[in-house]
């Protein structure tokens, strides 16, 4: 095996660069080491005015998703051996819009996020006194896989239609919608149908799919997308059908 | 503060093979909707009388009909496979409180799609 | 449920997307193969017109082909707007492209009643 690889880098300096331009470094093909690895190798030991985010890595804080040959990742847990020979193109996310080099400006999710109202809705908070609310694992199945997300935005990035209209509210939002719908303790979903059957919300979705096969933690956004299109529009035929009182 | 946005290409599809599955996947309605004239212009055909059927089955052999009809059978199938395969998706079946596997489900529906189809050969050739 | 929206056309025509898309992907095959492939290349030889006919003149075939035509109509019309939209970025011309494909669906669907029914 080579002992190195070439990255290739997009830089993009603000008010510098009208676009991103490509810079090539080669670093050490080491096993076990991953993008993030390499990415950190430049900037300790070859050029420290590269730009990148990164906390955890070990595949949890999603904060350094790229694309790398053209594919959204994580960084921290793509490995440099599985792109070997190289060289191996690391550009910033797609669909979002460039800060500098590999930083991503992810507001527009941040503002999206809470629209959704991913958190806990009752109708009547019963006191502490009484306990927890009890849930079975059978419970917990129903919503789990979608409780997964670290919000890394891989699966925005993969989409074409969040890429065509940004106003779309998008995968990872919709999933998490439904992680609470789904939750037996939760009531809130009529509180979330007015933005989830908005025109920029699940109806938007064409079912390209590629949120699901992107996303690293099989969160499976596209799926959520489509189980709610056929509860919603299950909900609009009795809307429709039923007198108002027997809904 | 400057941000760069990467501009989108007309044709982006053809950046990623997925996308141009895609849209291809998308197409194939066409071709649906090019099998309903054509079963429209059969059954019309049938009700003429059966000279007038005889010329649909002669104009049916024309090459160029026969090649459009290949084409929209490579396309229908595609849309049968990408279908069945994503209905699943959306479609939560529950048996005694239980999640059916949509592995099953999947199969639910080939199966259908199999019987059908037999179904549909008896009927025409028996 | 509390809203008091007007109903939105979105979540029909979803439904009408899916149930043709549905029933087009068990039935266009079979009958594309034979009528549209196997017939004309000879590989099987064709039902002869009374027998045709007498399949035509069933009901249930009627119904079945009625479905079949009229909803695998709005499956294109649903799926081909949104391919125009997004596959060619014509979405500032949604009004035509609406009134196109959903205005197609409905008068195909209509011609469809009126052959089956002559039948
Ligand atoms: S759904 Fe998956 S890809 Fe999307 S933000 Fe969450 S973890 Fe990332
Ligand atoms: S650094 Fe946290 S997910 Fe990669």
């Amino acid at each position: 095996m080579a002992d190195q690889i070439t990255l290739e880098v997009a830089r993009y300096r603000p008010g510098l660069d009208t676009e991103p331009v490509m810079q090539s470094y080669q670093v050490p093909l080491r096993e076990h080491w991953a993008i993030l690895d390499g990415l950190t190798y430049i900037k300790d030991h070859l050029d420290g005015t590269l730009s990148f985010r990164w906390s955890c890595r070990m595949g949890i804080c999603g904060s350094c998703g790229m694309t790398v040959n053209g594919d959204p990742q994580l960084t921290c847990a793509t490995f440099l051996t599985d792109y070997a020979p190289g060289p191996v193109r690391v550009e910033p996310l797609r669909n979002f819009p460039v800060v500098r080099d590999l930083v991503v400006d992810i507001g527009d999710f941040m503002e999206k996020l809470p629209t959704v109202k991913p958190w806990m809705i009752r109708d009547v908070d019963s006191p502490v006194e009484e306990g927890e609310y009890l849930q079975t694992p059978e419970e917990l199945d129903e919503y789990k896989q979608f409780s997964m997300c670290i919000n890394c935005m891989l699966c925005y990035s993969a989409c074409p239609v969040y890429a065509l209209d940004p106003s779309f509210v998008g995968p990872a939002a919709i999933a998490l919608a439904q992680r609470y719908n789904l939750d037996s303790r939760d009531e809130g979903a009529a509180d979330r149908d007015d933005v989830l059957t908005s025109p920029e919300g699940i109806w938007a979705c064409t079912f390209v799919g590629e949120c699901s096969a992107a996303c690293p933690k099989d969160v499976d956004p596209a799926a959520a997308i489509q189980r709610y299109k056929l509860t919603a529009a299950t909900q609009a035929v009795k809307n429709f059908l039923l007198p108002r009182g027997a809904r | 503060m400057s941000l760069y946005h990467r501009p989108i290409p007309i044709f982006w599809w053809l950046e990623r093979r997925s996308y141009l599955v895609f849209v291809l996947r998308e197409l194939s309605s066409v071709f649906i909707a090019w099998f309903v004239v054509y079963l429209l212009l059969l059954i019309n055909a049938v009700s003429g009388g059966s000279a007038e059927y005889e010329r649909f089955l002669d104009r049916s052999g024309h090459w160029w009909v026969v090649a459009i009809n290949v084409i929209a059978l490579l396309f229908v199938l595609l849309h049968s496979v990408t279908w069945f395969g994503l209905a699943p998706k959306a479609i939560v079946v529950r048996m005694r409180g239980r999640r059916v596997p949509p592995r099953l489900v999947a199969v639910a529906h080939y199966a259908a799609w199999l019987v059908l189809s037999a179904v549909v050969a008896w009927v025409i050739l028996r | 449920m509390t809203t008091r929206r007007p109903p939105a056309p979105e979540p029909f025509l979803w439904l009408l997307f899916s149930a043709g898309g549905m029933i087009a992907a068990l039935f266009v095959p079979v009958l594309l193969f034979l009528f549209g492939v196997a017939f004309p290349l000879d590989w099987l030889t064709p039902p002869d017109h009374a027998h045709l006919l007498a399949v035509l003149r069933n009901p249930i075939t009627r119904l079945v082909l009625f479905g079949l035509c009229a909803l695998a109509l709005f499956h294109w019309a649903h799926r081909f707007r949104y391919t125009l939209y997004d596959g060619l970025q014509l979405k500032r011309f949604s009004v035509p492209i609406i009134l196109f494909c959903y205005g197609g669906a409905v008068v195909g669907s209509i011609i469809s009643a009126y052959l089956l029914l002559r039948v």
